[in-house]
């Protein structure tokens, strides 16, 4: 078996039983990168110095036996809005093109500690705002199954990584489906968890009160891995949750007997693909015989999703990118005569158009005479949203959705229509809105050759429920074929 | 004439004494090279985050409950955004929907007596960080230091009247803070900021006038002149009929006029909303009482403490509480050399004195009080003069010195050798046959100027008690 | 809620809330697209959220605090060096009073 077809836990196992070396398995992840970059363009950068180095750090560690844990000697590739100490990190925006952060993440601490070695950082959407990885101010990423397709966003560097095979696992973010809904494009398994599951600090951020960092991974198993190393309270983080139970990974059964899961009717509207719509049929068929009950269900407030979740991340943008200003670090325009034309200029030309576009937005809501109608009425109906999802999870362990109305758009078919592209996101946005925890799972590929995922939700702290149906899911699935075999297939 | 009243409500700013910043573990110290008492947080770097320190919650909790505040036992904490460069994030964090305290006043006394001025509201927040203005690029260069450094701002109702009734009201605000311990309040320094609003209206009216806020006040001196200054011009505005603008202005001290900071880009509209990177703070009934019960002794108390412990007159009392330096170097003194009245004497003859005389305040001094004690004590010993006393004391109170080391090294020390004395005595009993005879025959009074003669000789170091003893008994 | 229209007053002022400045083809494009994005939201005027309590934060933490000790050393250098403009260990801007 070649290095890039293993899990991570399956390579972490190996380097264990030195079957495979630290050194050898950073060299297979380069080598893939480095063919594989000119058409999929999942990085924004990898510095060999700095991996060259840290691959000394963890061979000396895993002889010392400091680290020892199932990822140990795994490379990992990080979404680029995740401060890395000393390696440059953009949010794929001009306005961060050669910001080097004097910190790491508290993410990155707790993977160094796991010693698993940084490969180097993802696209993305710029700030992570945009369905597809176009909005990047660096390049397009192309999604591996098809180079004509986006892999979505906006984590798409990150679930395209992993897809593609040039890592195992990768670190996402996700405000409103950025893991979800790429994982899906791409055939990959990503996991959002509960809001507070994971540390925010360092990862730039985008709407504070959504964000979430997440593992995306090969299945199921690994993005548990990866999750029970980024888990836990953080000092440095006041929303994190403390004396939350991890041991996601010991804790995977392969069962789903006896599970309620529970499917939103209004999810199956006229907007969702129909072989998306039968994939779902296959998928309910699988779960109940084996020996779970599915079961539709109707849940009111699925059309106020998308204005609440927009309001409410818009609002917050608007003031998380103030500190974009051209003083600190970062772009500064070097037309700007005064101070107040030298902030315009600096964010007129830092800032991509759907970037522009969001804060003008999120400025609007809560500016004066018009808070309480827009941004205090959005902070309402997200109330309403959760007591849906409080009211389900009273019936059911988990609930079914799709990820996406469709399979990956081509590049260039979405941003046209920014309004339109925003309504794609109303299988996840709610998720964000309720703060509960979501994972893809690929479940089939369409007629034309694309992954189609549906997204499993639980209830808050509940990802071990989510991640034993996953797991399940998974076994009965079958085997999918990876991208790079579909594509060999093909040509 | 038209009479008109002035109406006048304050914010108040008070930086806290805590040791570290609002949201991160910087320091608050003052001074320090720019920008080294920063990190990612209070310099807004991209992905840090905000966590706070309960310590700023005390001194909240402390100030609210000494001024009669309602507290909302659950507060949050907003963003205020505005773009200014002293502002790393572009957003200052603020309380605006929820507030730690409400509804609070104090009480205080003008010579057109005692009054209550009500607080509307008390919050926490970040204060900025310092623009100083580079002449040589014309550019502005920012400092971060103070970026983060917690404040409490104390917003009063239009409650007062005059710049007397204003002063009052920031003396009795700058007294609770320092007897909490909380804050030194020194407006210099800007650890204390006052902005103004003031409007004029025809005296009887109870329609408020439109008013404007005044802003970078930093003496008492210069709040009273900008008040005064405001008022006549809003007053000069109204007598020709024209309007008063509601809008900031700035108070220029050197040129005793303020002028309006109008620009487009101030939008007015700080677009507040909850801070999602921050929950909430819950205040319980126990964390009140745990603050109560370790508030400190408050001036009323100590004044009146110290009329029994130390049999201080009424007066002397209130003088010496006024300032809680001045009250903890007074009593430290009374303590170490247990003569309370003379060290009272010594802090309201003296040490007010020369505080008037140096132009500072008495939050200033910052001398030893074992170092007064000394001096009392040698006094009393009949070790030095008083005139001497007064000389040591100036030092001590200017440079803090080693008193005992000083008096030495100038040679004050009253002479205790008898046989020098006694040689003086002599010489001045042949010098003066004609004023021995006279005394000799009765006129007792001539002996004050055989002792001050021999004083004179002895250049002031004897002991004049001795001196009279010796020469009555060598006559 | 009232019918917003995104004219060029509104826009004048929404840029100077959020410091950009748009031109020509841009602004009149980002108009168009706020006013969409606006009419759409609009549709929540219909959601009946009478005695709804707005939803700040998922978690219902509190007083999560920090001790008042000094943990930050001096890291200026490394802070500055990502600055676009600086002297003399402070941030560089155009001046800030006229």
């Amino acid at each position: 078996m070649e290095i890039r077809e293993m899990t991570a836990c399956t390579l972490g196992q190996k380097i264990r039983r030195h079957e495979i070396g630290v050194k050898e398995a950073v060299k297979a992840s380069l080598d893939e990168i480095k063919k594989q970059e000119p058409t999929v363009h999942a990085f924004l950068s990898y510095d060999e110095k700095m991996i060259t180095a840290r691959v000394k750090d963890v061979e000396a560690g895993m002889k010392s036996g400091k680290y020892k844990g199932p990822l140990a000697g795994v490379p990992v590739a990080v979404k680029d809005n995740i401060c890395t100490k000393g390696l440059k990190t953009t949010c794929a925006s001009k306005m961060l093109e050669n910001f080097a952060p004097v910190y790491n993440a508290h993410v990155i601490d707790q993977m160094e500690e796991a010693g698993m070695i940084v490969i180097g950082k993802t696209n993305m959407d710029e700030f992570a705002m945009g369905s597809t990885s176009e909005t990047s101010a660096f390049g397009i990423t192309r999604n591996p199954w098809n180079k004509d397709h986006v892999p979505g966003g906006s984590s798409g560097g990150s679930c395209a990584a992993v897809a593609s095979g040039e890592v195992s696992l990768a670190l996402g973010s996700d405000t409103g489906g950025s893991i979800r809904q790429p994982a899906a494009f791409c055939g990959v398994t990503g996991i959002k968890p509960t809001y507070g599951r994971v540390s925010r600090y360092g990862l730039i951020a985008y709407a504070s009160s959504l964000d979430q960092i997440g593992a995306i991974g090969r299945d199921t198993a690994d993005c548990a891995a990866l999750l029970d190393v980024i888990s836990g309270a953080d000092a440095k983080d006041s929303t994190s949750v403390p004396g939350m139970k991890t041991d996601f990974y010991e804790n995977l059964r392969e069962s789903v007997a006896g599970m309620r899961f529970g499917v939103p009717k209004e999810y199956l509207s006229e907007g969702l693909d129909r072989q998306i719509q039968k994939s779902l049929m296959d998928m309910i068929q699988l779960l109940t015989q084996a020996g779970a009950t599915v079961e539709f269900f109707s849940m009111d407030h699925v059309d106020d999703v998308i204005p609440a979740y927009y309001i409410v991340a818009c609002a917050e943008a608007s003031s998380n990118l103030e500190r974009f200003d051209g003083v600190k670090y970062g772009y500064r325009s070097a037309a700007g005569e005064d101070l107040h034309d030298m902030y315009k200029k600096t964010r007129n030309e830092g800032f991509g158009e759907e970037v522009q576009r969001r804060i003008l937005l999120g400025s609007f809501v809560l500016s004066s005479g018009y808070y309480d109608a827009y941004y205090l009425k959005a902070l309402k109906v997200r109330a309403l949203v959760k007591q849906q999802f409080d009211k389900a999870f009273k019936k059911y362990d988990v609930i079914i959705a799709p990820a996406a109305p469709t399979t990956a758009p081509k590049i260039g078919d979405s941003l046209g229509d920014p309004l339109k592209m925003y309504l794609s996101d109303i299988y996840t946005a709610g998720v964000n809105l309720a703060g509960i925890p979501g994972i893809t799972v690929p479940f089939a590929l369409s007629d034309e050759g694309m992954p189609i995922g549906f997204q499993l939700l639980g209830d808050c702290f509940n990802e071990n429920k989510i991640l034993q149906a996953a797991y399940t899911l998974e076994k009965l699935r079958g085997p999918l074929p990876a991208a790079w075999e579909r594509r060999s297939d093909r040509s | 004439m038209k009479q008109y009243e002035t109406v006048i409500g304050l914010e108040v700013h008070v930086e806290l004494s805590t040791e570290t910043k609002i949201f991160c573990g910087c320091s608050t110290k003052f001074g320090g090279a720019p920008n080294t008492h920063t990190c990612p947080v209070c310099t807004g770097m991209p992905g840090s985050l905000p966590v706070l320190n309960k310590k700023v919650v005390d001194y909240a909790l402390a100030f609210g409950l000494a001024a009669n505040c309602h507290i909302n036992q659950l507060c949050r904490f907003d963003r205020k955004n505005y773009f200014y460069p002293d502002n790393p994030q572009n957003y200052q964090i603020s309380q605006l929907y929820v507030p730690i305290c409400r509804d609070g006043y104090i009480e205080i006394e003008t010579p057109a007596g005692k009054k209550k001025v009500r607080i509307h509201e008390m919050h926490m927040e970040e204060d900025a960080g310092k623009l100083v203005h580079d002449e040589w690029e014309d550019c502005t260069l920012v400092d971060y230091n103070r970026s983060g450094v917690p404040l409490i701002e104390i917003v009063s109702e239009p409650d007062m009247r005059s710049a007397d009734e204003v002063i009052a009201y920031l003396e009795k605000i700058r007294m609770i803070c320092q007897y909490l311990g909380i804050s030194d309040c020194k407006l210099q320094e800007g650890s204390m900021r006052a902005d103004v609003n003031l409007s004029v209206r025809e005296a009887g009216s109870t329609e408020f006038g439109t008013r404007t806020e005044m802003k970078n006040l930093n003496s008492f001196k210069a709040i009273a002149r900008a008040i005064e200054g405001e008022r006549e011009r809003q007053i000069e505005l109204l007598m020709e009929g024209k309007e008063v603008l509601q809008e900031t202005r700035r108070w220029d001290d050197n040129k005793e006029s303020s002028f309006a900071m109008r620009s487009k880009e101030d939008a007015k509209d700080y677009r507040y909303f909850p801070d999602p990177d921050l929950p909430p703070v819950y205040i319980s009934e126990e964390w009140m009482e745990e603050v109560l019960d370790k508030q400190p002794e408050m001036q009323p108390e100590k004044a009146e403490r110290y009329k029994k412990e130390y049999g201080l007159s009424d007066y002397d009392a209130g003088v010496l509480t006024q300032s809680k330096v001045i009250a903890d170097v007074f009593e430290e003194t009374a303590v170490l050399c247990g003569k309370a009245k003379k060290a009272a004497n010594w802090m309201i003859g003296e040490t007010f004195r020369l505080v008037r005389e140096r132009g500072i305040s008495p939050d200033e001094i910052h001398f030893s009080p074992k170092h007064l004690a000394y001096i009392i004590d040698a006094v009393d010993k009949g070790e030095i003069n008083q005139q001497s006393a007064k000389e040591v004391f100036e030092k001590v109170f200017d440079e803090d010195i080693e008193p005992k080391a000083y008096i030495e090294a100038k040679g004050l020390k009253i002479v205790q050798d008898s046989g020098l004395l006694e040689q003086v005595v002599c010489q001045v009993i042949e010098k003066f046959p004609d004023t021995v005879r006279e005394y000799k025959d009765g006129k007792e009074k001539v002996l004050g100027f055989l002792v001050g003669q021999v004083m004179k000789e002895m250049k002031g170091k004897a002991n004049p008690a001795k001196v009279n003893e010796m020469l009555r008994s060598k006559i | 809620m009232a019918k917003i229209c995104i004219d060029d007053a509104v826009m004048d002022n929404v840029e100077i809330l959020a410091k950009l400045k748009l031109n020509g083809e841009a602004r009149e494009k980002a108009k168009a697209e706020l006013q969409k994005m606006l009419d759409y939201m609009n549709k929540l005027e219909a959601v009946d959220t009478t005695g709804v309590e707005p939803m700040l934060g998922i978690y219902p933490l509190k007083n999560v605090f920090r001790e008042d000790v000094v943990v930050n050393g001096d890291d200026r250098e490394a802070m500055l060096a990502n600055a676009p403009k600086q002297k003399e260990g402070q941030y560089q801007v155009p001046k800030t009073v006229v």
